[in-house]
């Protein structure tokens, strides 16, 4: 059995990436209409969908908070994702540590004091495995709760890194992922601080320093996509507003002069935030 | 189910404040961990480890077993920790375990078991048809804070305390030898994990280490390093709690360096007196 070289004497990965390369990304917002947010993430061939349902009136009256909103995560991760087609159930213990480690993350992010006695609910479907589950899971999270309107305190970007020998490699592949010491940064952009690390491989203490400070930056390179998209919606739904107001202006049985004054005003998004 | 009241407010304050000022309420330094006592059973693997309150037992048992068909040159370890109400009156959920459970176990198994520190292929007996099996057990038994640190360390002096049948293959006939006819053998242990919780708390620069119960309420958020002796990381678990800088993590990777190797020692020591005591050899 040929071993695929993780990085070859070119300094290109298995997948034809340099080290400091991200895999393509892909993000959508507004995937599913029924709920309230939703969106979908994909870092080359790992692809997570998420949607958020919140704040809305909490289902179980003994978790409620006085004060505070309670966030809810559950994962579900679809049997053909992986490869073998292995069907986990909701009590797995690997996705009760992942909807843990998402909720815990999203706590101190999302502005729970303006919703007291509510509960948002965040839902996670895995589609397809290819490492980067983790990282797939909050880039996803995080869309779907801007999507929902839900306020958050700044963006949470995610990123995985290993260490082939002495080199760094970001946002790594199933395979890298089995063989590579790895870890897993969550990072608010603009204050450059970390909401979670996460490590599960040995790894020397020096190197360990040298990936995570390589995960923090591509967590920022993440964000600059994430806000690429969320502004691309909301200009979309600017210019919708905008024809909505001219149109109900023209058909609007008032004065003349409201009329002139609706179809006067131009809704402008304002793209210096 | 009880849910635990939250921290009055006087005590929260005076509990803040202090830290503020670098002070700790048992008089620790930030830093310091607490007193560690450890006991070892009439058995071996049975370790009782106590740090401050905090009690955890441990046990290692061992079987022959036939070997997962994926991995058949290796034996298998299983780490089984249940959180009952013994621990903490709080700790009552049946049926789906609450988070922290779950975090605690899967660090436990992180720690121990999915870093390899347990040599699983030297376990192996006949390949494909006979391992040897480890299950090792532990029992929460007070808790005053810091359940996981207690755990990981009583979990590897557990395994390092443990001696198991020794063994003679003759061509696919296997004869477990009892205690009195071969002396047992150790586990290959490659390193030894030892876990450091950081707790940190809001507007306080400074993080505390080893947090008690009272302190655990209060921080904001958590840092679970495991490493081991020889300045390697293990695993690194921060999840959610207010955010912190790189440089802070790194800050407290450099700490936990130093709190670890001084926990090798001790435990190595007491490792010694007590082999010291046991009578192992035959003769």
């Amino acid at each position: 059995m040929s071993r695929v070289e993780i990085l070859n004497d070119g300094g290109l990965r298995a997948d034809g990436r340099r080290p400091l390369e991200l895999r393509s990304l892909t993000l959508q917002l507004d995937t599913i209409p029924e709920a309230d947010g939703s969106a979908s993430v994909s870092h080359g061939l790992t692809s997570v969908s998420a949607a958020v349902y919140g704040p809305r009136e909490p289902k179980n009256r003994g978790t409620v908070h006085h004060d505070r909103a309670v966030i809810n995560v559950e994962v579900g991760v679809a049997a053909w994702s992986e490869a073998g087609g292995r069907r986990r159930g909701r009590g797995d213990r690997r996705i009760a540590e992942l909807a843990a480690s998402i909720k815990s993350t999203f706590e101190p992010v999302i502005m729970t004091h303006l919703y007291p006695r509510s509960q948002v609910d965040i839902y996670i479907q895995v589609l397809e495995q290819d490492g980067g589950l983790l990282q797939a899971s909050i880039n996803a999270t995080t869309l779907a709760l801007i999507s929902a309107g839900v306020p958050l305190l700044d963006y949470v970007c995610a990123c995985s890194s290993g260490c082939h020998n002495t080199t760094t490699l970001l946002d790594l592949n199933n395979l890298e992922e089995s063989d590579l010491p790895s870890c897993t940064v969550a990072v608010l952009p603009a204050s450059f601080k970390v909401t979670l690390v996460s490590m599960e491989t040995r790894l020397h203490v020096d190197r360990f320093e040298e990936i995570f400070r390589g995960a923090l930056r591509a967590g920022r390179v993440i964000r600059g996509e994430m806000e690429a998209v969320v502004k691309g919606r909301t200009r979309g739904l600017v210019q919708d507003m905008g024809r909505v107001r001219a149109a109900g202006g023209a058909g609007a049985v008032g004065t003349g002069e409201g009329a002139k004054a609706v179809a006067g005003e131009d809704v402008e998004m304002d793209d210096s935030l | 189910m009880p849910r635990e009241a939250d921290v009055n407010l006087s005590s929260k304050a005076f509990v803040t404040s202090a830290l503020a000022q670098g002070l700790r309420v048992d008089g620790r330094s930030p830093l310091e961990l607490r007193e560690l006592a450890i006991s070892f059973g009439r058995e071996l693997g049975n370790v009782t480890i106590r740090l401050g309150k905090t009690t955890v037992l441990a046990h290692t048992s061992i079987s022959l077993a036939a070997p997962s068909p994926e991995r058949p040159y290796e034996g298998t370890l299983a780490v089984h920790t249940e959180l009952s109400p013994m621990a903490s009156p709080f700790h009552d959920q049946i049926g789906r375990a609450s988070d922290e459970e779950v975090l605690l176990t899967r660090m436990v198994d992180k720690a121990i078991r999915r870093s390899g520190a347990v040599d699983r292929e030297a376990l192996c007996i006949v390949a494909g048809e006979k391992v040897w099996a480890l299950t090792l057990t532990l029992h929460f038994l007070t808790d005053d804070g810091n359940l996981l640190d207690a755990a990981v360390l009583a979990s590897i002096l557990s395994l390092k305390h443990f001696r198991r049948p020794d063994v003679t293959v003759v061509g696919s006939e296997v004869t477990v030898h009892t205690e009195d006819e071969r002396v047992p053998v150790p586990l290959a242990i490659h390193y030894t994990p030892i876990c450091i919780t950081f707790a940190f708390f809001e507007s306080i620069p400074q993080p505390i280490l080893d947090p008690t119960h009272l302190e655990t309420q209060l921080a904001t958020s958590f840092l679970n390093l495991a490493l081991t002796p020889q300045r390697e990381l293990l695993v690194v678990s921060k999840t959610g709690g207010s955010p912190l800088e790189g440089d802070e993590v790194m800050c407290c990777v450099g700490w936990a360096v130093e709190r670890v190797r001084e926990v090798n020692e001790r435990i190595e020591k007491a490792l010694k007196e007590d082999l010291q005591k046991r009578v192992l050899e035959v003769r």
